[in-house]
Formats: structure tokens, C-alpha cells, sequence
């Protein structure tokens, strides 16, 4: 059932190379068609799961001389991000409701995406991941470089480099991981009880960590993330910040965390006070919360500030990841829910309502543009928003960062406290934007200057509603959430993590 | 040594005789009866016929498998070696199917005829183990090749790619036969597997090193590997599209059979390690040095390059770079992970070629910005070309993907559990994601820059349309079902 969710995004997009060239109409009610008829599959899956359980959707010989499945398989984990890809998905066809430049192919593109990353979430063997993996990295660069804007190019190919680079270091580490067992076999579960020697996981756990964390957003390699969202079009930087990112946080936890639990043990001595890899992430992460929300307060484009504050975001999820507590990494995965959904709602702010309308991102333009009275809905909008992303109590962020705090708290004390200084320059630097942007100084000869913008249409309007519902939905009831996440970390593919952690 | 009756010879290689009968029966006919008429006919019936050929010895073969390994293991047949015959003639029926209607030429006949020749010649490198007969072969297809590089009389660069080619090939033929000579004087036979039985030691003799290197200076010259490549960028920008297509496909598998057979069955025993830490001295070292060559040196000029000949040149050196690592791992899996990788990439690239030439009917030229905006001017050939490329990038689920993954897992499986090898599938992984780039600027050209103002869409003859759809839909199928191959190999 819930493989559907791949087969139709790939059956969508071929359905769309065959229409005639003229029909954008058509094209876009069929790519919202079939992101819906994605997520309603997705929600029945949710409504049949009851405890996060593993639960088989497909399975069958694959290559048989290899020992390689296709086997799609569901748990609560699983499930969360697949409603998150769902969510974002629709909302994202909604706001690029008004690409009329080569609109098939642009469709074709982004649900080819969709397809790839709803497989790597099913993927329970993993060449099958890691092919899925990869089919989601070519339409994000043609999606950028035909209809991104600032230096769309450069951007889109250093997206593209950046994220090969890191699938080739986990393909390394998972060949190396296939031999080494030996059993013939890339299933997720048997090789995860696999105990590999620890000198081996030593070196591949820091190898298939940083290669699915690049595409995290990862401090030092994430560099691709700001500019790449900057020159995305509106619909793909939703994409990119909303669902892809979380492709490399799945993969870290997923893969590399649950293949080589023992890399995350202390090495038995210390070189700059680093005992651990698990040290060395914590720490990166941290850099990457503080350094993320630092840059984001002195941007002067409004896509920037986003861009980095998505930096900022996932080293949220990166460092609940690295607590190895049972509620750090709760947050973790709930953190990615939550900033798919945030993340998704400030870019199509920014790049859909303010940019498609005034045609400029300058925080010192647009100060004088007195937005909030133009387009209020906007506005409203970004301060809700923003208050969700600044992690306000009512909304997903909050219940995220807190658990991500506790654990942080449990395991990093003084960790905690620096954290806690990255949140409050989150407020300051969305404090700044909102003011800037919407609540600016108006210029009288400025105003009367500019012809009126064009209304909010009603595709935006449903889209921001569907993503504001989510988070506050998410931020009133997460246990609609937790309830199968929390079992989904206590299954077996997760024992020789806790195992590890425990000594 | 056993006495044989001709006529049983005759039966052996009956596919071969075959093959050649159909050379003469384009010759005679066009000669003979189509002297007046258009060059699109003659071009056509001639077409017609070679397909015949090749289709009838794929049909002998295939009806009357046959096993053999007579006269000092010059003629060896087995299955494996009658598959690759199939292999390769298919190949040759792609490469005509994909290039009918070529009007580079007024010899129709004669460069079909060649073709075919070049066929045959790899037909019987494939089904032998003895020295002299590989030599003989090498140089058939060699001289046949040569003259296919030198077929468009209308230019010059044609010809000067065709001389540098005989040059190189001349000298390498040279250093082969010197290896040859060495390791019959050591052996005292020139079958592969009397040579492996004598030099079995403890100890390498120098001169088996000198002989060693001797052939892997001949040979790394018909894989077009580094520091032996030179003619390479050349001949693919210069040659006519079918022989480019021609040499980088089925000549290609061809030679890295070859290559395989001569180094695992000729000097078993002689292997030596390349493995982290492990080294010893043997033949698996100098394969190792050239691999690494490859890789490194094709993949980074690759970037710089203009031409997207040129750059398929490089890259073909680069994925020689990559093949030899399933030769330097001489087990049986990593054999058929070899196979697999040459047949695909042999696909890939005539595909490839296929639609370099259409774009070069059209523009004159096979620059970069010669493919501007090709998507919006043919929607159909562009997105055969974005599967080839992907596929050479190794991007899943193409066949280019799987061909890798197979590669690179068997060449890790060879050292048991220690994973010697690993330093050489680091450099093949990272070598791989440089390649990305250079593939994705084509692809940038083709899909994302704007066709230049006055560029209409491109008329396509639909044979051409239909044998590029079915090269990339069997890209596609290898890659998303591998075993539909690794199951016949």
C-alpha cells in the first residue's frame, strides 16, 4: 500500500512528459492531483499503524546473485517523515502555481524528487536506499538551474557536487560494510546485527555519518545549503529545506548510526578533548546552531536569513541525534518534522508571497516597501511563522527543541547552555526580518511610487493554512507523533545503539 | 599436436565465415548492380545486408553452440567466449542500425565491409588462447579500424587522427609483439595456458617482468588506458561518427577480454598483490599503476574539455580506469562484473554517439554550445542523452550504476575480508563524483541554457529515433533489473 506513494510520484511525472508542450493547466492540476493522491496513501498508512511497529510494504528478489531485496519496509520513524514529505509536497505544487516557463517539465522534475524521497524513507535494503538516494539529486539541480534565480548555476551545480561527494562516501562505506559481513545481504535489519570489528566501524562511522550529513547541513559542509535555497525557486527551496535535508538526517540515523553504533564509542584517549566521534558531531552540530543563527542576523537578502537559519535548525537534529538519550533522539526526529513544515512555510513566504510580488530580497528595499499593509496576509503569516521557528510553546518547535534540550542537558551540560544562547539569537535574527520586511518605516515617495501588488491568490492561502495547521497540530498534540516514533526507537534495527550507549 | 580436417575447422568458425561471406555479399552487390543508383539505397541495401550477417551468425551460434579448444588453443571455444561473440555482434548491428543513412561517404559498401571485417577480427580475439592468433587478430582490427578512422576523405582532421592512430598503434604493436617473443623464448609455447604452467616459480624472472610490461604497453594501448591514450581524444573528435561509435563499443569489450585473458589465464601464478600494505610483485601492480593513471587523468581533463567528443574520449579513459580494477581482481565474479560493466558502457556510449552525430548533422559541430538548447529542439534525442550521461556517471538506477556497484563490491571481495583493494574503490568512488560534473555541464548546455535565437526544432528520421529510444530503454532495464543480463553471462 504505502509503496504506492512511489510509484504514483513516478507515474505522475511520466504521465507528464507526455502531454502536449501548451497544457500548463493540465500540468499543474495533475502534479496536485498526484501529490495528493501521495499523501492520502501516506495518511491511510498512518491511521492503519498502530504502535510504530515495522511493517513490510514490499519485498521481493531483487539482484538474487547478490543477496540485494527490493524490500520497502515502514516504521514509526518512517512514517513521520513520509507524512512531513506528504505535507510539504502539496503545499509546494500550491505555491508554484504561477510557473508558466516550461511548467511539464518543472513538474515532471519535482515529483521524479518527491518519488526518490519518499523511496529512501520506505528503503529497508540498502542499495535500494541508496539508489533512491541518488535519484533524488539530479531533478534538484535542473529544478534550480532552469527556474532558481541569484546565480542559479554555480548554485545548483555546487548543490550537485556537494551532494554526490557524500553519497559517494556512503556508497564506500556501505560496499565496504557488504563485504565485510560477508553474508551476502545489504537488508538494514540483518546487517545491523551484524557485529562488525570495531576498528572497521571506527573508520566507516565517521565515513557514512558525514556523508549523509552533509546533506544534513552539517557544519563545516554546509555550505551548498544557503546558496542552494537562495537560487531555488520557490517550490524546490521548500523542497530542499523541508524534505531533502532530512534525507541526510534519516540517512545518519538510519544507516550510519544504526550499521556502527560501536563508532560512536569513546576512542580510549583524547586529542584536544575530544574523546569520541560522538564529541566531535555534538560539537560540529553546535557550531552549526550558534554559527547558523549568527550569520542569519547580518544578512541583508531575506532568503539568506532563512537559508541559514535552516543551518541553524538541523544542527538541532543533529545534536539530539548525538545524546543517544531516548528523548534527544525523540526530538531529533521531531525536529525534523517540525522544520520541514517551518522551514517550507518561511521560504514560500519569501520567495513566493514578498519576491514573485516585489522582485527583491534586500532587507533595506524592502524596509521601505511597508509590506504589512499591502500584503497583510503575508505578514500574518511570517509572524506565525516565525514564532513557530522561534520555538513559542503552541507550536511543533517548541516540543522539538525542549526534548533536544533535555537530552542535551542529560549528556552535554555545558553543550545545553550554548544551545540555549543559539535559540536566543534565533529570536533576534527573526525578530529582525519580520521588522525589516514587513514592519519597516514606510517611504512616502517610495509607496506612491510602486504600483499596488497583486493579492494573495488562493493556492497560497490553502498552502500556508495547510502548514501553519500542521505545526500547531504537531505543537497542541504531539503524541499524535510520538506515539510511533517513541516504539519505532525501541525496535531491534536500534538495540546495539542503546547497547552501546549504556556502557 | 593434433591433425585437424579443414572442413571441421570450417565448421568451428562457420559464424566467423559467415560474417565475412556477408562482407563480400555487400561488396559484390553494390559493385555489381547499385553503381546508378541513389547513395540513401545503396546505403540502405547495404545496411540490410550486413544486418543479415550478423544476424545469421548470431542465429548459427546460437543454434549450434559448439566446444572446442584445438590446435595449441588457438581456436578456443566455450560458452563464454561464444556469448561475447554474440555480444559483439550485436554491438556491430547496433552501430549500423544507429548510423544508416550517414552521408560522410561515397563508399557505402566498402566502409560497411570494413565494419564487418573489424567484426570478424574481434569475434576471433575472443575465442582464443594463443598468442599468435591474438597477435593477428589485434592487427586485423587494428588495420581495420585505422582505415575506418581515415573515411571521410572530405577532411583533414579525419586523416590526421587516422595517422596518429597507426602511429601509435604501430609502435604498441611493436612493444606487444617484444612481449610476445619474450614470453615464448621463456615458455617455449605460445598457448596461454602452457605459458602459465612454465613460468610458475617462487621467484619472477626478470624478463617475465620486462614481457609483463611489454603487454600491458600493447594492450593498455587498444583499452585506451593512460599513460598509452594519446590517440584517443583524437581519433574520437576527428573519426567519422560510426567508427568513433564502432571503436569506443564493441572494440572495446573486445580488448578488455582479451586484456583479462591473457593476464589471468597467461600469467596465473604470477598475479603478485597490490593490496594496502601487502604489495608484491606480479602483474596485478603494473595493472594497478595504469588503472590509477586512468582514472585521475581522465576524469580531471575530462572538465576541461570543449568537445564533447573529446570528452567522451576522456571519459572512456577514465572507465578503462574503472574496468581495470575488475581485471586486477581476477576472481570469477569480478569477471562477469567486468562483462557486465563493457557491455553497458558499450550501450551507453554508442548511444551517446548516436546523438553527438545527430546534433553535429544539424549544427556542424560538437562543441558545448552546440547543444544549447537541444531539449527544446529535440525533446526525444535529449532525453535518451540525459540517460546515457547519467548512466556514465553512475547515477541508479541506470545500468551505469549497477555496473559499478558490482564492479567495485567484487574487487573488495577478492582479497578475502582484509580489503587490501580498498584504496583503489576510494580513488574509483572519487574519482566517479568528479566525473559528475563534467556530464552535468553537457546536461546544463542541453537542458538548461536557451537555444540560440532562429533555432528551429530538429527533423530526426524516426529509425534513428527509435534505435536511440530502445538503447536507452535497455540502459534503464539493465540498470533496474540486472539480472537480466547476469543471469545469461
Amino acid at each position: 500500500m504505502l509503496a504506492w506513494t512511489i510509484y504514483i510520484s513516478f507515474l505522475g511525472a511520466l504521465v507528464l512528459l507526455l502531454l502536449p508542450q501548451s497544457s500548463m493547466r493540465a500540468a499543474r492540476i495533475l502534479a496536485l492531483l498526484t501529490v495528493v493522491a501521495g499523501f492520502a496513501v501516506t495518511l491511510v498508512g498512518f491511521v492503519q499503524q498502530r504502535s510504530g511497529e515495522l511493517v513490510t510494504v514490499a519485498r521481493a528478489a531483487w539482484v538474487p546473485s547478490l543477496g540485494i531485496e527490493y524490500h520497502l519496509a515502514a516504521d514509526g520513524i518512517s512514517l513521520t517523515l513520509l507524512l512531513l514529505t506528504g505535507i510539504v509536497a502539496i503545499s509546494g505544487v500550491l505555491f508554484s502555481w504561477n510557473i508558466e516557463h516550461r511548467t511539464r517539465e518543472f513538474f515532471a522534475f519535482y515529483l521524479t524528487l518527491i518519488g526518490g524521497v519518499y523511496g529512501v524513507f520506505l528503503s529497508f535494503d540498502l542499495l535500494l536506499l541508496f539508489v533512491f538516494y541518488e535519484i533524488a539529486i539530479i531533478p534538484k539541480y535542473f529544478l534550480i538551474a532552469i527556474w532558481g534565480s541569484t546565480r542559479r548555476e554555480y548554485a545548483a551545480m555546487k548543490l550537485a557536487l556537494y551532494s554526490f561527494v557524500g553519497s559517494a562516501m556512503v556508497l564506500i562505506g556501505l560496499i565496504a560494510a557488504y563485504v565485510v559481513a560477508g553474508a551476502r545481504t545489504m537488508d538494514l535489519v540483518q546487517l545491523a546485527q551484524f557485529p562488525f570489528p570495531v576498528h572497521f566501524q571506527m573508520w566507516a562511522f565517521p565515513l557514512v555519518f558525514v556523508g549523509f550529513g552533509i546533506l544534513a547541513g552539517l557544519w563545516p559542509f554546509h555550505t551548498w545549503a544557503p546558496t542552494g535555497h537562495v537560487a531555488a525557486p520557490t517550490a524546490a527551496s521548500m523542497l530542499l529545506a523541508g524534505v531533502v535535508m532530512k534525507l541526510g538526517a534519516y540517512g545518519c540515523l538510519r544507516v550510519a548510526m544504526t550499521l556502527f553504533p560501536r563508532g560512536l564509542d569513546a576512542w580510549g584517549f583524547h586529542v584536544l578533548g575530544f574523546g569520541s566521534w560522538r564529541d566531535v558531531f555534538a560539537l560540529l552540530a553546535l557550531i552549526g546552531i550558534v554559527y547558523g543563527a549568527m550569520v542569519a542576523l547580518v544578512q541583508k537578502d531575506f532568503k539568506f536569513v532563512i537559508g541559514y537559519a535552516s543551518v541553524s535548525h538541523m544542527g538541532f537534529v543533529l545534536l539530539g541525534l548525538m545524546t543517544l538519550q531516548q528523548i534527544g533522539l525523540d526530538g531529533a526526529v521531531l525536529q525534523m518534522f517540525s522544520h520541514g513544515i517551518l522551514a517550507g512555510l518561511l521560504f514560500a513566504v519569501v520567495g513566493r508571497m514578498v519576491y514573485d510580488r516585489t522582485h527583491t530580497r534586500d532587507l533595506s528595499e524592502l524596509e521601505t516597501m511597508h509590506l504589512s499593509k499591502s500584503i497583510p496576509f503575508a505578514a500574518v503569516t511570517f509572524v506565525l511563522a516565525g514564532m513557530a521557528s522561534m520555538g513559542l510553546p503552541g507550536f511543533s518547535g517548541f516540543v522539538a527543541e525542549l526534548q533536544v534540550l533535555i537530552g542535551v542537558w542529560r549528556e552535554f551540560p555545558l553543550f545545553a547552555v550554548a544551545t540555549g544562547v543559539g535559540i536566543v539569537i534565533g529570536v533576534a535574527y527573526i525578530w529582525r526580518a519580520m521588522q525589516k520586511a514587513f514592519f519597516g518605516a514606510p517611504d512616502r515617495g517610495a509607496l506612491t511610487a510602486t504600483p499596488p501588488l497583486p493579492a494573495i491568490t488562493l493556492p497560497e492561502r490553502i498552502g500556508a493554512i495547510i502548514l501553519i495547521g500542521s505545526s500547531v497540530i504537531v505543537g497542541l498534540y504531539p503524541q499524535l507523533l510520538l506515539r510511533i516514533i517513541v516504539p519505532a526507537l525501541h525496535l531491534p534495527l536500534f538495540d546495539s545503539l542503546w547497547k552501546g550507549s549504556r556502557q | 599436436m593434433t591433425t585437424i580436417n579443414y572442413l571441421d575447422l570450417l565448421h568451428l568458425v562457420l559464424p566467423e565465415v559467415i560474417v565475412i561471406l556477408g562482407a563480400l555479399c555487400v561488396l559484390s552487390v553494390d559493385l555489381i548492380f547499385l553503381r546508378a543508383s541513389t547513395m540513401r539505397f545503396r546505403g540502405s541495401v547495404g545496411a540490410i545486408l550486413s544486418l543479415a550477417g550478423c544476424a545469421a551468425s548470431v542465429v548459427w551460434i546460437l543454434h549450434a553452440p559448439q566446444s572446442a579448444n584445438i590446435l595449441d588453443g588457438m581456436l578456443v571455444l566455450n560458452p563464454l567466449a561464444q556469448r561475447m561473440q554474440i555480444v559483439l555482434l550485436f554491438l556491430t548491428m547496433l552501430t549500423i542500425l544507429t548510423f544508416i543513412g550517414s552521408t560522410f561517404t561515397q563508399h557505402v559498401s566498402e566502409y560497411l565491409a570494413l565494419i564487418l571485417l573489424a567484426t570478424v577480427s574481434m569475434m576471433f580475439l575472443v575465442s582464443t588462447q594463443n598468442l599468435l592468433l591474438i597477435f593477428l587478430s589485434l592487427e586485423l582490427l587494428s588495420l581495420s579500424l585505422y582505415i575506418l578512422t581515415a573515411f571521410n576523405k572530405h577532411s583533414a582532421r579525419s586523416a590526421e587522427a587516422a595517422l596518429k592512430y597507426f602511429i601509435f598503434g604501430g609502435i604498441s604493436a611493436a612493444f606487444l609483439l617484444f612481449g610476445f617473443s619474450l614470453l615464448y623464448g621463456l615458455s617455449n609455447s605460445a598457448n596461454l595456458m602452457r605459458i602459465a604452467n612454465s613460468i610458475h616459480g617462487p621467484l619472477l624472472d626478470p624478463l617475465l617482468i620486462v614481457a609483463m610490461v611489454m603487454m600491458m604497453v600493447g594492450l593498455g594501448f587498444k583499452v585506451a588506458a593512460a599513460p598509452f591514450h594519446f590517440w584517443a581524444p583524437d581519433v574520437y573528435q576527428a573519426a567519422p561518427a560510426p567508427s568513433a561509435a564502432l571503436i569506443a563499443s564493441s572494440s572495446k569489450v573486445a580488448a578488455f577480454f582479451i586484456l583479462y585473458q591473457v593476464m589471468v589465464i597467461g600469467f596465473a601464478g604470477a598475479e603478485g598483490s597490490s593490496s594496502w600494505h601487502s604489495y608484491a610483485s606480479g602483474w596485478v601492480p603494473v595493472v594497478a599503476i595504469v588503472a590509477v593513471l586512468s582514472m585521475v587523468l581522465g576524469n580531471l581533463v575530462a572538465i576541461l574539455q570543449t568537445s564533447v567528443r573529446r570528452l567522451l574520449a576522456y571519459s572512456a579513459i577514465a572507465h578503462a580506469g574503472y574496468m581495470l580494477l575488475g581485471i586486477l581482481s581476477h576472481t570469477q565474479q569480478s569477471l562477469v562484473a567486468l562483462i557486465y560493466y563493457a557491455i553497458t558502457y558499450a550501450l551507453t556510449v554508442l548511444g551517446a554517439f548516436g546523438v553527438v552525430a545527430l546534433v553535429e548533422n544539424e549544427t556542424g559541430g560538437d562543441t558545448l554550445s552546440d547543444f544549447a538548447g537541444l531539449s527544446r529542439r529535440a525533446p526525444v534525442p535529449s532525453l535518451c542523452m540525459l540517460i546515457f550521461l547519467l548512466s556514465l556517471a553512475g547515477i541508479p538506477p541506470l545500468a551505469g550504476f549497477f555496473g559499478k556497484f558490482y564492479l567495485f563490491s567484487s574487487a573488495l571481495t577478492s582479497t578475502s575480508g582484509t580489503l587490501g583493494l580498498l584504496w583503489l574503490v576510494v580513488l574509483a568512488i572519487a574519482m566517479s563524483a568528479v566525473s559528475l560534473y563534467y556530464y552535468l555541464k553537457v546536461l546544463k548546455y542541453i537542458y538548461v541554457v536557451d537555444p540560440s535565437a532562429g533555432a528551429t526544432s530538429i527533423r530526426i528520421p524516426v529509425l534513428r529515433q527509435v534505435v536511440l529510444c530502445l538503447i536507452a530503454i535497455g540502459v534503464v532495464l539493465l540498470g533496474c533489473d540486472p539480472n537480466l543480463l547476469l543471469h545469461w553471462l
